[in-house]
């Protein structure tokens, strides 16, 4: 490798570290700059939340599943709903199923704002997270319209959704999805995604083949950076998503080689795109009045049975593997994030990266730490 | 202006000479520039984040986020804290220099939050560090941090900066009292608060 | 494929490996197994080339209160079908094989569930605890567990301010 003697070096990053999407801890051997393995350590925001829907019941449990993911809570919600709506046979009226896939696909767009502005702000580039974070700001202001909070939604109910969209709302959704469409996503590419920096310092990094993003059950947008046409909404589709027509974005290896750190960055953003599409196409397909949550009986119980409902998530495939006995309270909840799939990827494609790559790679591939530890 | 101050007396209208104390001074270039240490475990970092971000930007206030301890002097927990996380959380504390400031940010931070009904969380921050702001909310808006940050603010101004030994001096012997122990290993747990 | 042929194809195929196939919501199948045949039932699903099972979805463990049962999810994009193959353990020292070598991603998945419910998975490279701290104690998802007082000196409970004793003075 060299021609210079060096030893071995252990050093620790995180848990507490600016670059770590959270509080994740890699152990890293590096010799000098090159590392020869990364091991992460997880479970500094292990929670138990698998452990407190035992004690709740069903409906209850939903604010929990914002905190799964935090940046994308609507998503969550809207997992855990199908979920438990598929073992007990509930249905939707129309008007709710199209509120959730707006709410859905408007969470799915801040997300990715999070996302590669995290990736920008880690590279070193500050201020494409600032002009994110900006746009960011106007998407909280259409959610707090909506569902009434900033972050953590709570927005879907098992049935249907908490409230209906108030007036005025239509209008500025669409006025926010175009001005993504038309205005924000040209001149960001044109500041930052085809800049020669950007580009030399994602192009060739963490090439991770279809092959094994499959071996390592990668889902969503990782998935398809490398390549592999699959998304969950096109093909195994939930709600009303069969009723939209857009298209899956896939890496084909645009300034490198196919599965690099550009493609998943790339596919991320060509989603937003794709998203303002679906969303524009609900608003004029939504019924214009109807009613917004099925009646459930009180008290609530789900019967006996088992059921694993996949669903797409901005991060990556959220499955929820249900157990009931019948009762008012889960027997058993666990929940199958993307990012968890993600971490385990990294140790096997960091030997012989720079560490300064390494932090490409964890940024591209967009973990957060409540979805590895719940 | 006066009053905002503290001013004690400007001689004359069209003089550019203003009387004060010397705490009134320091105290003001140490409230107007408070750093901030980034301890964002959980939900509430994002809301951290688009505090900083340009809507409502906390940098008008001389707030600026450091990745290292030892470049802050105000710490902003945001986030739930785990039994796992806890030690980490009582060393970066030590190792902040003095005179350090503590908010807890948001429901997790001040008493467990949501997560009481689980069994890895610490219900509370203040059975590890000392805190000066709890700041309700789950998330808090960045309009609420403002408030939070313009209250330590505030709990600087009335400081007396010269006494340095009597206010260390008071500060221990008000930890003593609350039970809490200042050297360095993990909490080891009291009834009180 | 139709869900009644694809039920007969595994009846076929898996015959004496499996104790009962049954229909599950969701357009699902739940294959259960005993222990030994485990491995061996994953292996025919993701192999053989009608089946071609080749994409796991989730790995979990539950605990039926007599018995723990691990459960595997499995896709197959050749047929367009989802699996569930279940196997039930026994209480005291519940051992299985861990399928590892079939799917490396599912080493985190089996590691996870060693450190909730206890199951030991034989053959796997690196099974320590992942989400909790190596030295916590106790198994957290199983139902007869006892949430701790107190874990290295740091009491997890909080004193509520509104319930004072005699002496005015308010206890965790």
């Amino acid at each position: 490798m060299s021609k210079y003697s060096s030893q071995e070096m252990v050093l620790n990053m995180g848990p507490h570290h600016p670059s770590t999407h959270g509080v994740i801890r890699f152990i890293l051997q590096t010799d000098g700059e090159m590392m020869v393995k990364a091991t992460p350590d997880i479970g500094f925001l292990h929670r138990g939340i698998e452990k407190i829907a035992e004690r709740l019941p069903w409906q209850a449990f939903m604010p929990y599943t914002d905190r799964v993911d935090y940046v994308a809570s609507v998503n969550c919600n809207l997992g855990y709903a199908v979920a438990v709506e598929r073992l007990a046979d509930i249905t939707v009226p129309e008007r709710a199923e199209y509120l959730r896939v707006i709410a859905a696909e408007l969470s799915r767009i801040g997300s990715h704002f999070i996302g590669f502005g995290a990736l920008l702000l880690d590279l070193g580039a500050v201020t494409p997270f600032v002009h994110a974070l900006r746009e960011r700001e106007r998407y909280n202001d259409l959610m707090e319209m909506l569902c009434g909070a900033r972050l953590t939604h709570n927005y879907v109910r098992i049935g249907g959704v908490a409230q209906d969209a108030p007036d005025g709302f239509a209008e500025k959704c669409l006025s926010f999805v175009d001005h993504l469409e038309y205005e924000f996503i040209g001149e960001f590419n044109n500041m930052i995604s085809f800049n020669t920096i950007l580009i030399n310092r994602l192009a060739n990094v963490g090439v991770i083949s279809a092959a094994t993003a499959n071996d390592f059950t990668l889902s969503g947008p990782n998935l398809r950076g490398s390549g592999a046409d699959f998304d969950l909404r096109r093909d195994e589709p939930y709600s009303v998503y069969n009723r939209f027509n857009f298209d899956v974005p896939k890496g084909t290896g645009k300034f490198g080689s196919l599965g690099d750190s550009y493609d998943r960055y790339w596919v991320r953003i060509e989603e937003v795109t794709q998203s303002c599409r679906i969303i524009r196409e609900a608003l004029r397909k939504m019924p214009k009045s109807g009613d917004i949550r099925t009646r459930l009986p009180k008290p609530f119980t789900v019967p006996a049975g088992e059921v694993y409902v996949r669903t797409e998530a901005p991060r990556g495939e959220l499955g929820f593997y249900l157990v009931s006995d019948g009762g008012k309270q889960p027997f058993r909840v666990k929940i199958r994030t993307g990012s968890f799939s993600a971490m385990t990827i990294i140790e096997h494609i960091s030997q012989g990266v720079m560490v300064a790559d390494l932090v490409a790679i964890i940024g591209s591939l967009d973990v957060v730490a409540p979805e590895i530890d719940r | 202006m006066l009053d905002r101050f503290n001013i004690v007396n400007r001689l004359s209208p069209d003089r550019d000479l203003i009387l004060t104390t010397v705490d009134t001074a320091v105290n003001l270039a140490r409230a107007n520039s408070l750093w901030y240490l980034l301890m964002g475990l959980a939900c509430c970092s994002i809301e951290l984040m688009q505090t900083g971000g340009p809507r409502a930007d906390i940098d008008r206030f001389g707030s600026l986020f450091r990745a290292t301890p030892r470049q802050s002097d105000l710490m902003i927990v945001a986030g739930t804290v785990t039994l796992k996380m806890a030690p980490r959380l009582r060393r970066l504390y030590d190792q902040m220099a003095e005179p350090k400031y503590v908010i807890a940010m948001g429901s997790c931070a001040n008493c467990g939050g949501p997560f009481d009904l689980s069994y890895s969380v610490v219900r509370g921050i203040d059975k590890i560090i000392p805190v000066d702001v709890y700041l309700p909310g789950c998330p808090p808006r960045p309009e609420a941090l403002t408030e939070a940050l313009i209250k330590v603010q505030e709990k600087i101004k009335k400081e007396r900066f010269f006494l340095k030994q009597e206010a260390s001096q008071q500060r221990k012997t008000e930890q003593e009292k609350r039970g809490k122990d200042g050297s360095g290993i993990p909490f080891q747990g009291s009834s009180r608060y | 494929m139709e869900l009644h042929n694809f039920i007969t194809l595994i009846q076929e195929r898996l015959a004496g490996k499996v104790l009962s196939v049954a229909e599950m919501k969701n357009d699902d199948v739940m294959i259960t197994t005993d222990r030994e045949h485990f491995a061996e039932v994953v292996a025919i699903l993701k192999n053989n080339s009608s089946f071609r099972f080749s994409t796991l979805m989730n790995q979990s463990g539950a605990d039926y209160t007599d018995t723990l049962a691990v459960m595997v999810n499995l896709y197959s994009g050749f047929l367009r079908r989802k699996v569930t193959v279940k196997a039930f353990l026994q209480r005291e020292n519940p051992e299985i094989d861990s399928l590892v070598p079939l799917f490396r991603g599912i080493d985190w998945y089996e590691r996870e569930t060693f450190d909730m419910f206890g199951i030991r998975f034989l053959g796997h490279p690196n099974l320590k605890r992942l989400l909790l701290p190596d030295d916590w104690e106790g198994y957290p998802l199983r139902k007869d567990y006892v949430y701790p007082h107190s874990y290295n000196g740091m009491e997890t409970g909080r004193a509520d301010l509104l319930d004072v004793d005699a002496a005015g003075e308010a206890h965790v």
